[in-house]
């Protein structure tokens, strides 16, 4: 007989069987729930205190055009943006770490460029936590996720080649679009960003979403990516990559170009010059 | 012994050999021919000696490419394509890249060289037109070479489509479009081409075929024959000192011409061996295999077909709905015009020059292009219509490259096309008449020789000095271009062919054709400052009969 069961009788005890029940409940729901949007967004995508960082931030760089509250202005040829309400962290971290965004000139699209003194990565990550508190979104991938050597190239190249070529061409070296716009070169972007790029679709880009193309899918896809750029073209310069267009340039200024001056040169005769 | 004899190891078998095929004699009468000595006329032989290198390297990629279209998955040693599927054909091509010794190196090889035989084929043949080195008797000759180009360009689409990678596919796909939007006959040259349904399994085999057997045997006997009526019309040379109509000046074929002529096959072989190491030409396996679904951004078929390229992207789209049957002119246009107007215009020019400037005479001396400004104008406006047609059949790079809207290039490249002749024209024919103007100067003043004088009154003058004897000797074989009149004959009668409308427009095009020529004279003392008074040189209906061309 112990002490427990001497007291199980005790007037005070169903309060302490209750207590202890409820406790527990409450630490198994904590443990197990979902947390609130606010918590979600802070585990997220950094501390809880990197949201009001984060609002300052976009106070100073960003409100300009995005409105006080993300909620997009529109002025007819002045400084205009979209609401970035849902866009989520991946679209921040995406524009502002490629030095897409802030936008320096009024241009049909934005061009990948050196980021402002002020980026860095954590200004960016206040930057996408305080964006991510205002309705969600996609969310910057982990470093795993985006690992080109946990991917398939060969699978890759297949969903590149069917999903992606026809805007950045084969190997990615970007091309026209209409209207000023233009797919761009894929070789300067890091995995995140190519990752944050289908999962957000930036600019004129469509959203390649995780039910369109899986987390895995597009892993494989950054893999072949990754490994088109860092290979060396076994056949020699490989011209921009771009396709015949380099490869007329050079067969008639350098094979014909070449060719011509060997002509002059074999057929060259000394000038017979008389003076008088 | 004499020592002028031929040693005997030498004389046996020469004799041997003589007896037999009797080669002595065409030896001797054809070793010492002459060739004329000019940087230009050797652009030809780019073409020839690609074709040479051409043959020699598509014989060893044959031994290893399958001309297949059966489904396999690649198995060998390119990684990122390793468990994809793909046809045999680019497979086989994969395997000549990276399993076969010296596979890739061929293989850009044999690419260059294809643009390099078009190139070359290209210089070549505006060497001879901007030289008039096309008229009677070259005609055929240079029909023939209209004919090589349009099979260069066939060879080299078949050629193209052979690997069956991504690029590939897509100009084959264009090719199938252009056979199916043509009226009636499309969709059953389409069925043919492709033995059913596109893309099919025949048409890489069928290709094959073509590419390696049927085009080149072609070519092969056009490039025979275009030689064999080179050498027997003996070569067009330059105006200059010595040089008429009726002889050759040059050196002779052995050794002198033989030795460079060998020698350019070297620097030839050269530049595409240098080619096809230092750069990278069609790297298949960057494209992909070919699946119909799938296109690239940048799909751009070779430079030779570039202008068909670029008047279907600037092509407004127009298309006919009649009866249910739909005429998509958007296809039709840009796949036949613009080759129609460069190959029947190229064919057709030598008969329209004579046709208008009634000129049957035998040429051997070729025509400074600046002496022809009507030809040499017509030529640059079709220069610039081929280059603008080209340009466009890029503008999605250059859209990219440059940051110019896509759109904008194609609204430019509409109104070039139409604006770029008109203005290359003008700008060319005055360019003509300035220079025959600085031609006239020189003849009739001498070059300056940089020595000032001044004279007793004061003045200062520069000393000129006579030019360099073959200098005036060059300039001084212009020939004035010939015409006909329509007006009446020494008894007042017009010529029976000059009566009628066409007759009418002939003799205005053969005036004009032959104005702004004869007025800048060379005869050193002259109207050496281009008055323009003078009519043009010579008289005569050009009816058969009546070819009474001359002074």
């Amino acid at each position: 007989m112990n002490s427990i069961t001497a007291r199980r009788r005790h007037p005070l005890a169903r309060y302490a069987v209750l207590l202890l029940a409820l406790s527990l409940l409450g630490g198994v729901y904590a443990l197990l729930a979902p947390g609130g949007d606010r918590a979600d967004a802070a585990i997220a995508s950094g501390k809880a205190d990197d949201v009001a960082a984060g609002k300052d931030l976009f106070a100073a760089h960003c409100a300009s055009c995005h409105g006080l509250n993300a909620e997009g202005t529109y002025s007819s040829g002045g400084a205009s943006g979209p609401s970035l309400i849902g866009v989520g962290a991946a679209a921040v971290d995406f524009q502002v770490s490629s030095g897409r965004m802030p936008f320096a000139n009024p241009a049909p699209q934005a061009p990948r460029k050196r980021p402002p003194e002020w980026v860095n990565p954590t200004t960016v990550r206040q930057l996408a936590a305080y964006v991510q508190s205002l309705g969600g979104g996609p969310t910057k991938p982990s470093l795993e996720e985006v690992d080109p050597a946990k991917g398939d190239p060969a699978k890759g190249g297949e969903l590149f080649r069917a999903n992606c070529i026809q805007c950045h061409n084969f190997v990615g070296s970007g091309g026209g679009l209409t209207y000023g716009k233009y797919a761009p070169d894929l070789n300067p972007a890091t995995p995140t960003q190519i990752y944050e790029a289908m999962a957000t679709g930036p600019q004129a880009m469509p959203v390649f979403n995780d039910s369109t193309i899986t987390p895995e899918q597009k892993r494989d896809m950054i893999a072949y990516i990754v490994t088109m750029r860092e290979q060396t073209d076994p056949g020699g310069n490989g011209l921009g990559r771009i396709g015949p267009v380099t490869e007329g340039l050079v067969a008639w200024i350098a094979g014909i170009g070449l060719l011509i001056l060997a002509a002059i040169w074999i057929t060259a005769k000394k000038r017979q010059v008389t003076h008088d | 012994m004499s020592l002028d004899a031929p040693p005997k190891a030498i004389a046996g078998p020469s004799s041997f050999i003589d007896d037999r095929i009797g080669a002595g004699n065409f030896l001797k009468r054809n070793l010492r021919k002459v060739f004329p000595d000019h940087w230009s006329f050797l652009l030809g032989e780019i073409a020839l000696y690609s074709f040479v290198i051409l043959l020699l390297t598509g014989t060893f990629l044959t031994f290893f490419y399958k001309p297949g279209m059966g489904e396999v998955a690649y198995q060998g040693s390119y990684p990122p394509l390793v468990g994809v599927h793909m046809s045999e054909a680019y497979a086989s091509t994969l395997h000549i890249t990276f399993d076969v010794r010296g596979g890739l190196l061929i293989r850009q090889i044999h690419h260059w060289a294809a643009l390099l035989f078009v190139a070359g084929m290209m210089v070549h043949m505006l060497r001879v037109f901007f030289t008039g080195a096309y008229r009677k008797p070259r005609e055929l000759n240079w029909l023939i070479g209209v004919l090589l180009l349009t099979l260069a360009l066939l060879e080299g689409l078949t050629g193209y489509s052979l690997p069956d990678d991504l690029l590939s596919g897509a100009g084959l796909r264009i090719t199938q479009g252009v056979a199916i939007s043509i009226p009636v006959v499309g969709t059953y040259i389409s069925f043919f081409l492709f033995g059913g349904e596109y893309p099919g399994h025949d048409v890489i085999s069928r290709f094959y075929s073509l590419h390696i057997l049927l085009i080149p045997g072609i070519l092969l006997a056009l490039i025979s024959a275009h030689l064999i009526l080179m050498w027997v019309q003996k070569h067009t040379q330059m105006p200059g000192k010595g040089r008429t109509d009726t002889n050759v000046v040059g050196a002779p074929f052995y050794p002198s011409f033989m030795a460079k002529s060998g020698a350019y096959f070297l620097f030839t072989f050269g530049v595409l061996a240098l080619l096809g190491t230092v750069a990278q030409i069609n790297p298949i396996w960057l494209f992909g295999p070919y699946t119909p679904a799938d296109i690239s951004a940048g799909s751009q078929p070779d430079f030779y077909m570039g202008f068909l390229e670029g008047a279907l992207r600037i092509m407004p789209a127009w298309e006919i709905n009649f009866l249910g049957y739909t005429l998509p002119l958007s296809v039709l246009i840009p796949a036949l015009v613009p080759m129609g107007i460069i190959m029947t215009g190229l064919a057709l020019y030598p008969f329209a020059e004579q046709w208008i400037t009634g000129d049957k005479r035998e040429h051997h001396l070729a025509d400074r292009p600046r002496n022809n400004p009507h030809r040499t104008s017509i030529g640059m406006a079709a220069i610039t219509f081929y280059g603008v047609l080209w340009l466009l059949g890029a503008n999605d790079w250059i859209s990219a490259k440059f940051h110019i809207p896509l759109y904008t290039t194609t609204e430019i490249g509409r109104v070039a096309i139409f604006l770029g002749p008109a203005l290359a024209y003008f700008v060319t024919y005055r360019l003509c008449i300035a220079l025959q103007r600085r031609d006239a100067d020189v003849v009739s003043h001498g070059v300056e020789s940089g020595v000032i004088k001044r004279l007793p009154s004061g003045e200062y003058i520069e000393v000129h000095v006579p030019p360099a004897e073959d200098l005036v000797e060059h300039m001084r074989g212009k020939q004035p271009i010939p015409a006909i009149t329509a007006g009446p004959d020494g008894e007042g009668i017009p010529s029976n062919g000059m009566r009628s409308p066409i007759g009418r427009v002939r003799a205005k095009l053969s005036q004009t054709y032959a104005a702004d020529t004869e007025a800048i004279s060379l005869d050193g003392h002259g109207n050496g400052h281009g008055a323009h008074e003078t009519p043009p040189a010579a008289v005569g209906a050009g009816e058969d009969g009546q070819k009474s061309i001359g002074h």
